[in-house]
């Protein structure tokens, strides 16, 4: 490889030829602060808009500063990286930008783990010589995010994500000078947008210009309600992630505490999604040996391949991108909505109480659940099947505000009879998760004979699109997989013009999974931090006595009591959707609800 | 076929037009045809003369006459006059300020005497809108040349040895960046003209496109030749209405002839061009924010490199050169390297289009060797300052650009000189500044202006050059301190070094140039809290000096807001609290009794 020697603050330091000079002044140890720069490793991508020119270094030879994140090493280069002319221009650069911020540190949820305030602090910015007008813009606030432009720095990361890896489109710069800020088209609402919802871009705001819907107050009140039984749902990845917030490693599984911390928060039931991942097995499976039964019977009108439906962002994708192909996706709902339905219907009349005075809390990886949540189809005579989502930022902030000392907490176990799950369910929170779980079931269904090795390696992995055949007793069922919504479109465009090779395709919105959804700690693009969640995952997938959903006794059990047959009219009735197209909805533009 | 003997030239070009030049060429050719000339004398709408100051110019061919200021009702004078009699008008002919002479010819007017008109060379001469006029003065030949008789490896040489430099400001050899283009591999290449002409004041762009669009056509396909790129891409403002028009003519014409599409002169290369509208945005001249709007992105800058030589337009190599740079190539091929380097200075070769404007007698449209200096532009050419005042900065390069002093007046005008004065090319604007303007409005007018004009996108632009204006507002507003002087400087010069882009990095450089040559005026601001030019409206207040009113009450009636009372014969007072300031008083006084403080 062709490598190039040049000299940063006096240090001799070779690199290949293409490298940055932040990269290589990093080789060497020397940190160049960034703030617009973000790189995403796994993705293969960069935001480097050279926008914030706060990396910016003193090259000799050359007339005013560079951008480090943005220009190439060359041989001989003399870099200096902290001379007093690098070091008054990057204080004042950012006294600027912190001059059109508004100083509400102390209220705003990024207060801690803001990347502006980290930078601001390691300038030793005292005083802001530039202070002046600042910008107004409106709070614009969306059942799932909430987008303050007047926080916003324009480091542009949101829009990269939701342009060059989501391929959503809803997010755009608009506006000149002063008044540029990222919005959407026509600067509607968000919920006017295409916006499906995956929270990516809250993810990777530095600030808090991007937030989730803070829905904390309503959980606390429903606690305080002596008439209301409030129950929780935590979905898988948020036993993974919940424990960063509170200084463990990265992938800690917390499932113990979190059950905890939930009691003591004064949850009267703590379940587990997990369990209702078992029933969408179920659910899903059945339904897709139907569709893969007409199909090789030679039926032509069957959809294939099923897609899967767990992910509110892949459907509002669908719905919005590419409504045509909205048959395609199962009509099993979301293990969220399943348990909704079932806690609203079965465990409601266990309990002898009215639907009304039963509180769904679902925990949540995940800010589209919060849309989906509120979807009209999903509740009956207007009171939802899951009341209030919230995601595992706003769990974390719950125990803190309860004055819950995490670390300190006992291990418990979910309740019965909605906390019991399998490895099946477990692993629902990864890439590749839900149709691993659902070929497990699907194949003792239909081959009717015992599955021995029940880890389908081939279907996991981080790689953004992947596909494996796996033998059903002779019968190959085609499988594809992809996590994040541009290589989803990949897969669909293959559906549309009809080269799609594939039974079933398993879609997850956001990179990596629900362990990298949009309401989880940041990982800020640090993908070894999704790879040791999932791993997590794994781990406690084969911890568990049970690996296979149809195996779950209470599944069995639910079935027995209340549903019936998989598929069957009552099942049909609870468990299972219908699909909107909303390229016109979206072309209606709907007013979004004001409140917060 | 008629054959004519005599031509009457009209202005076309915008300003002219604006002061109805379209009625005269009606009412011409009514007044030809009326004395039965019309086999003999054809009416021709030229592209811009130039001589803004004094249009609508109609010019005699081929006696060369040349009148001024004409009006729609002239046009029957004129040729009954001039053409059927024989005699020339002599109330519509130039007359030198000076002397007071009538001038006849064109020749003879200082405004002309002194240019060399190279990439001007057929505005107001040829008729934009046929292209037999362009072809009669050797149009196109230089493609056929290039073409046919040269490599394109010859034709870069030629360019490179004639030392042109890019006419948009950067000054980028023209000739390396073709062969930069050149050489890049690539199964598809562009050329793009840069037409989106945006200093404030600037109109050289625009009147080659409206009096000469066949030069530009020419030049790119030229290019095209040179580089290897089969298409070329003009994007121009959608608010140059006539330049499109007639590009559009152009280009059209251009194809009926063969001298665009395939295999032209059957030599296998086939070049096209298309129009790409730009909405006006100042930073679309900037070539990478160009190349993103053109791609139907958003108009901002990208870092560079990588350069648009390598990856342009939708990623492949892309040459973009602007207007006035490429009305030069024609003639380099055809005259030599060796004839246009002999003109200019050492490093800046050729001329330099300028577009006069300000406080100066002859505003308009000029073209001068490199190294001409400014004081023969604004004095010679120019005819020095209005309503003789005194002359006190002349800014270059528009708002990228800085202002330069009495003591820059004797500076040939080259690229490197310029920048070395603190100022820049540009692309040629010129406003010319007299005693009674304050230098510090003066930057805060600019500031205005990349304020409104930036992206938006580098946080040193989009909130530095806000910042700046906020400061200099304070500052002519009367509460700026010595404190917000050094503020003031440290962010011109960190906007400087830090801005992403050609915008960015020059927007400060009014605020630095005017702090380097008049900052005795920055200090009256903020120490006496007073505006030396009386500009400066919040530290300026007008009084009338008792012992010179008469009470005559002409202040009284014209003043807009009633801030002046007094009776008749008694003098007059001024209401500070209701004056806005805007001078009227002092303007209509005829007995200098208003004076201001």
């Amino acid at each position: 490889m062709e490598t190039v020697k040049l000299i940063i603050d006096k240090k001799q330091v070779e690199v290949s030829k293409g490298t940055t000079i932040l990269d290589a002044a990093k080789s060497v140890g020397i940190q160049i602060p960034t703030l617009c720069y973000m790189k995403l490793e796994d993705l293969h991508y960069e935001n480097n808009p050279g926008a914030c020119r706060i990396c910016v270094v003193e090259i000799e030879g050359r007339r005013n500063l560079a951008p480090s994140c943005k220009t190439e090493c060359i041989e001989g280069m003399v870099v200096k990286t902290h001379t007093p002319r690098v070091m008054n221009a990057r204080k004042t650069v950012m006294e600027l930008i912190l001059s059109n911020h508004p100083a509400e540190c102390l209220t705003c949820s990024s207060n801690g783990h803001c990347e502006l305030q980290v930078i601001a602090h390691d300038l030793g910015i005292r005083e802001i010589r530039y202070a002046g007008e600042q910008s107004k813009f409106q709070i614009d606030r969306s059942p799932s995010i909430v987008r303050n432009m007047n926080k916003c720095i324009m480091c542009r990361r949101c829009e990269t994500m939701c342009n060059s890896i989501q391929t959503v489109g809803a997010l755009t710069a608009v506006n000149r000078g002063f008044n540029a800020a990222v919005s959407t088209a026509f600067e509607r609402d968000i919920a006017g947008s295409t916006c499906s919802y995956c929270g990516q871009c809250v993810s990777v705001c530095p600030v808090n210009a991007l937030s989730g819907r803070n829905t904390q107050q309503p959980v606390l009140d429903a606690l305080a309600d002596p008439a209301k039984i409030v129950i929780a749902q935590t979905a898988p990845a948020v036993r993974t992630a919940l424990g960063r917030d509170f200084g463990f490693e990265p992938g800690t599984l917390v499932t113990g505490k979190m059950v905890s911390a939930l009691r003591q928060l004064g949850f009267d039931y703590v379940f587990d999604t997990d369990f209702a991942a078992d029933l969408t097995i179920m659910e899903e499976g059945t339904e897709l040996l139907q569709r893969l039964g007409k199909y090789l019977n030679g039926d032509e009108k069957v959809k294939i391949p099923m897609m899967t439906s767990c992910c509110p962002g892949w459907v509002s994708f669908v719905e919005q991108h590419f409504p045509e192909l909205r048959e395609n996706l199962s009509t099993a709902k979301s293990p969220q909505q399943m348990f909704g339905a079932i806690a609203k219907s079965y465990f409601a009349k266990i309990l002898g109480i009215d639907r009304k005075n039963l509180v769904v809390v679902s925990i949540m990886p995940c800010l589209a659940k919060k849309y989906e949540a509120s979807r009209p189809e999903f509740s009956v005579d207007g009171n939802p099947d899951v009341d209030i989502s919230i995601y595992t930022r706003e769990l974390a902030r719950l125990i803190r505000y309860a004055n819950i000392d995490f670390n300190e907490l006992p291990d418990s176990d979910f309740d019965h009879p909605l906390g019991e799950s399998t490895g099946a369910g477990i692993i629902f929170g990864t890439t590749g998760g839900v149709i691993e779980a659902a070929c497990r079931t699907a194949y003792e269904l239909f081959t009717k004979k015992v599955l021995h090795k029940v880890d389908f390696e081939e279907l996991r992995g981080m790689e953004g699109i992947r596909s494996a055949t796996i033998d059903f007793e002779g019968v190959p069922v085609k499988i594809g997989i992809a996590h994040g919504l541009g290589n989803a479109r990949k897969l669909i465009e293959e559906v549309k013009n009809g080269t799609s090779p594939y039974h079933a395709i398993e879609v997850m919105a956001c990179p990596g999974g629900c362990i990298g959804g949009g309401g989880q700690p940041f990982h800020r693009g640090r993908m070894e931090v999704l790879r040791k969640r999932a791993t997590a995952l794994y781990q406690e997938d084969v911890n568990k006595p049970l690996r296979k959903s149809h195996e779950n006794p209470y599944i069995q059990k639910l079935y027995k009591e209340f549903l019936g047959e998989p598929c069957g009219p009552l099942a049909h009735k609870l468990l299972h959707t219908h699909y909107i197209d909303r390229k016109e909805i979206v072309g209606l533009y709907m007013q979004t609800d004001k409140r917060d | 076929m008629a054959q004519y003997t005599n031509y009457i030239l009209v202005c076309g070009g915008t300003g002219c037009r604006a002061s109805q030049s379209e009625k005269i060429i009606g009412n011409l050719k009514a007044a030809v045809e009326k004395n039965g000339l019309q086999k003999n004398v054809q009416v021709i709408r030229t592209g811009c003369f130039g001589f803004c100051e004094k249009g609508p110019v109609v010019k005699m061919i081929p006696d060369n006459t040349f009148y001024v200021q004409v009006q729609p009702g002239d046009a029957d004078e004129l040729v009954k006059e001039h053409l059927v009699k024989g005699r020339k008008v002599e109330r519509l002919l130039y007359v030198n300020p000076e002397t007071n002479e009538q001038i006849l010819d064109s020749k003879h007017i200082d405004f002309y005497k002194k240019q060399l008109r190279v990439a001007l060379r057929n505005c107001g001469f040829i008729n934009p809108e046929n292209i037999d006029e362009y072809i009669a003065r050797d149009g196109y030949v230089a493609l056929g040349k290039a073409i046919t008789e040269m490599t394109p490896e010859e034709v870069i040489k030629e360019i490179m040895d004639s030392g042109l430099r890019g006419r948009g400001g950067g000054g980028f050899p023209t000739g390396l960046k073709w062969q930069i283009t050149r050489k890049v591999q690539a199964s598809q290449k562009y050329v793009v003209c840069n037409a989106d002409e945006g200093d404030p004041g600037a109109f050289m762009d625009r009147s080659i496109l409206e009096g000469d669009p066949h030069s530009i056509v020419e030049a790119m396909a030229i290019n095209g030749y040179c580089t290897g790129a089969n298409k070329g891409l003009v994007y121009i403002r959608a608010e140059y209405p006539l330049a499109v028009e007639r590009l559009m003519i152009a280009i059209k014409q251009a194809k009926e002839y063969g001298l665009l599409g395939d295999n032209i002169f059957g030599s296998g290369f086939s070049f096209d061009i298309e129009i790409r509208y730009g909405a006006g945005a100042f930073v679309c001249g900037e070539e990478t924010a160009l190349i993103h709007s053109m791609e139907g992105l958003r108009g901002e800058a990208t870092v560079k490199p990588p350069f648009p030589s390598e990856q342009g337009y939708k990623g492949y190599p892309t040459n973009v050169n602007n207007v006035e740079t490429y009305a030069n190539i024609p003639v380099i091929l055809l005259k030599g390297a060796k004839w246009f380097s002999s003109i200019g200075t050492e490093k800046s070769k050729g001329t330099k289009v300028f577009a006069l404007a300000g406080k100066v007698n002859n505003v308009g449209l000029i073209e001068v060797p490199m190294g001409t200096t400014l004081r023969e532009v604004i004095f010679g050419i120019g005819g020095g300052i209005k309503d003789g005042k005194k002359f006190k900065a002349v800014q270059t390069g528009g708002p990228s650009g800085g202002c330069l002093t009495e003591k820059h007046l004797d500076l040939p005008i080259d690229y490197d000189n310029l920048l070395a004065a603190g100022s820049m090319m540009g692309s040629g604007g010129m406003i010319v500044m007299d005693e009674n303007d304050c230098m510090v409005a003066m930057a805060k007018f600019y500031l205005d202006f990349t304020v409104e004009e930036s992206c938006g996108k580098c946080a040193p632009c989009r909130i530095g050059n806000k910042r700046l204006h906020e400061i200099l507002q304070k500052i002519t507003s009367g509460n700026g301190t010595e404190d917000d002087l050094d503020r003031l400087r440290n962010l011109a010069m960190v906007i400087k070094d830090t801005a992403l882009c050609g915008l960015g990095q020059t927007s400060p450089n009014p605020v630095l140039s005017t702090m380097d040559n008049f900052y005795d005026e920055y200090l009256a601001h903020v120490h006496d809290h007073r505006c030396p030019s009386h500009q400066c409206r919040e530290l300026t207040q007008y009084y009338i000096n008792p012992e010179k009113c008469k009470g005559c009450t002409l202040c009284a009636r014209v003043c807009p807001v009633h801030a002046i009372t007094g009776d008749r014969k008694v003098p007059h007072v001024i209401d500070l609290q209701v004056c806005i300031r805007c001078g009227t008083c002092m303007d209509k006084c005829k007995f200098d009794a208003v004076y201001v403080h």
